[in-house]
């Protein structure tokens, strides 16, 4: 019977947390050493009905911990390794979970070439998936959140994954990280959403993260199809409305801000190509959530 | 080396052996390989047989041979761009190490993965090339005077070079070896023996046995060792590639002794057979111009094995800490005479303190 992390004692948790989690999300192991209170209480809270591992082959040995030297004690400080590596610099002790995402951001954008990585949200219905590529501050996110909220699969909600042998969507079905007022935005909308403990002050601005739906997390091994992509704006007091982009600016967008389009050459070129070609591709501007979700919901039935 | 890095080295020696491998097994070779730089030379290596191996694994290997795809690329590209920058600059300009491979596509490039550019000029070059590289953009990272002081006088190279748009790092080298160092070698035989590339025509590579030589060099009078597995393995393929023309030995000890390198060569041979199983004719160590005494072998097989295994955590010991701060030691007194090298260090110390 395999076990989910919300099946843990939270002193087993802790233990095992010591001495390595083996934390499976979509298609990677990470094997997780921490002693941050922080860390443990963001898992269960966020992780709980994802599945552990044990023993075999982990994609990312990463750990988060408190610094050595005088900043362990004074202004504690904690730090991310991957390996032995640290590729970020110390963030104030507080900051364990958000770093511990991030850590595993990069873990997955720096190294997982095996799939053309595009830096977007992607949710699936009816069998299709909605592809959600957002410069910062356009809303993304709580869109996002408010989609997963209402029925929708997550599959991601920073980086989705093409597979570069069959171009479907891979999902990592992690939690959804909401940066500054759209914490409350959804907090309000879904009073029952389950929302980790917030992070002030970070290089994002306050930050927390948003447990994903359990069938999501159920479903990580899925693939999905797009059908869409949509480019998001959040304008006060805009009707929700759909309006064609152009599918030559959505492949230069997907190419521009993609983690590893260039690096992938022709067969970054012929991925992106393959996935704009059967897509749809929308502008789309809203103000009120409940008219976004309207709007997704036909254009997915 | 300790049992636990023994895995790797199988993998290197004998690639067949990787289909054999447990995810147990693999949990640690993809850490040590990817620390190491040689993930993509294993995924090179397994290519023809990735269907043995765990999907999961397999996946790492493909995205390093990804990566390595893509260096290469961006190294052809790059040395179109320095022809040009370099066309009015006289005599050869010779591609050392990883553009060599990349360029030439020799044994070592499957895989292979590097961080910057070197380049072999004429020392009467020098000047020359620094002003049509500034010209095209290329430009020295700031140092302080004795930074400057140290590369202009005392080293084989130019202070490094970024570009200051394309940000790939060049090193323009007017010898192997450092102009204080013990040794002396004759870079102009190098460059006299270098063979042109139709492909760049502004570049060649150094003959064979001089690229044996140089990456030998490189590699026993440096004082980094995060590389240093990665650069035997880089020789091993160079030995085998060569090695089986019954000619290119003897021409190596000969070289060899020409360009007063007898020394790194001999270590080249011994670890590269002891590691790598490198097939290496019989008793040829016995041959080489230039032997260390049974002493001087032991204390340094002491050094050298633990440092080969120093890249990755599990793979360290008590002594490999020591080990690998008495080569870095060895490398500056190889680099310099006592009178420099002393202050020389008190300074990096004392520097390093500031920071």
């Amino acid at each position: 019977m395999a076990l989910n992390l919300g099946d843990l004692s939270p002193a087993a948790l802790r233990r095992q947390l010591a001495r390595g989690l083996d934390l499976r999300t979509g298609p990677f192991r990470f094997l997780i050493r921490c002693h941050s209170e922080e860390v443990a209480r963001g898992l269960v809270m966020l992780y709980p009905d994802f599945p552990l591992c044990e023993s075999g082959f982990r994609d990312y040995h990463i750990r988060v911990d408190k610094v050595s030297g005088p900043r362990r004690w004074f202004r504690p400080q904690c730090n991310f390794w991957h390996d032995s590596h640290a590729p970020f610099k110390p963030l104030p002790a507080n900051h364990a979970f958000p770093l511990l995402e991030w850590g595993m951001n990069w873990c997955i954008a720096g190294h997982a070439q095996h799939y053309l990585m595009l830096h977007a949200a992607v949710l699936e219905r009816h069998g299709r998936a909605v592809i959600l590529p957002g410069d910062p501050g356009a809303g993304k996110s709580t869109l996002t959140a408010a989609l997963s909220l209402s029925g929708w699969r997550l599959l991601s909600d920073e980086i989705t994954l093409i597979d570069r042998d069959d171009g479907l969507v891979v999902p990592l079905a992690r939690p959804i990280s909401l940066k500054n007022q759209s914490i409350d935005v959804v907090r309000a909308a879904f009073p029952h959403a389950v929302i980790g403990d917030i992070a002030r002050d970070t290089h994002k601005g306050t930050v927390a993260h948003l447990r994903p739906p359990s069938e999501s997390v159920a479903r990580m091994h899925e693939k999905a199809r797009a059908a869409h992509i949509v480019f998001p704006r959040w304008r006060a007091d805009a009707v929700a409305r759909l309006t064609r982009h152009s599918k030559a600016d959505a492949f230069i967008h997907a190419a521009t801000h993609g983690f590893n389009y260039s690096l992938l050459g022709r067969l970054g070129f012929e991925l992106n190509a393959a996935l704009i070609d059967r897509c749809d591709c929308w502008d789309f501007e809203y103000s009120r959530l409940e008219d976004a979700l309207a709007v997704f919901e036909n254009l997915v039935t | 080396m300790k049992p636990v890095c023994d895995a790797l080295l199988l993998a290197l020696r004998e690639p067949d052996a990787m289909a054999g491998f447990d995810a147990e097994t693999w949990d640690r070779v993809v850490r040590q390989a990817r620390v190491a730089g040689l993930l993509g030379r294993l995924g090179a290596l397994a290519s023809s047989f990735s269907g043995r191996l765990p999907k999961a694994v397999w996946r790492h290997l493909e995205a390093a041979l990804t990566l390595a795809e893509q260096q290469r690329r961006a190294v052809h590209w790059e040395l179109r761009q320095l022809g040009h920058a370099l066309q009015r600059t006289e005599g050869p300009v010779v591609l050392l190490k990883g553009a060599a491979y990349a360029a030439a596509d020799l044994p070592p490039a499957a895989g292979r993965i590097f961080t910057d550019i070197d380049l072999l000029v004429p020392r009467t070059q020098l000047g020359a090339t620094e002003a049509a590289l500034m010209l095209d953009g290329w430009i020295t990272s700031p140092h302080d005077a004795y930074d400057l002081r140290y590369y202009r006088e005392w080293m084989h190279e130019l202070p490094p070079m970024q570009h200051i748009r394309r940000r790939t790092w060049l090193d323009v080298h007017h010898n192997i070896l450092p102009e204080t160092a013990r040794r002396k070698t004759r870079p102009a035989l190098i460059l006299a023996a270098s063979i042109p590339l139709p492909e760049f025509p502004r570049f060649s590579i150094p003959e064979p046995a001089d690229q044996v030589l140089h990456s030998a060099t490189h590699l026993f009078h440096e004082g980094e060792w995060r590389h240093g597995l990665r650069d035997l393995v880089d020789l091993d393929a160079l030995l085998r590639a060569y090695g089986g023309d019954p000619d290119f030995w003897p021409h190596l000890l000969a070289r060899a002794e020409t360009l007063n390198l007898g020394r790194p060569l001999y270590y080249a041979l011994r670890y590269a057979r002891r590691l790598l199983r490198t097939p290496i004719p019989v008793n040829l160590e016995a041959a080489c111009p230039e032997q260390p005494g049974h002493l001087a072998t032991a204390l340094l097989d002491a050094l050298f094995l633990p440092a080969f295994a120093s890249a990755h955590a599990e793979c360290r010991t008590w002594f490999s800490g020591p080990a690998t701060f008495a080569l870095f030691v060895r490398s500056h007194w190889l680099r310099m005479p006592a009178h420099l090298l002393i202050p020389h260090l008190l300074r990096k110390t004392f520097k390093a303190g500031d920071a």
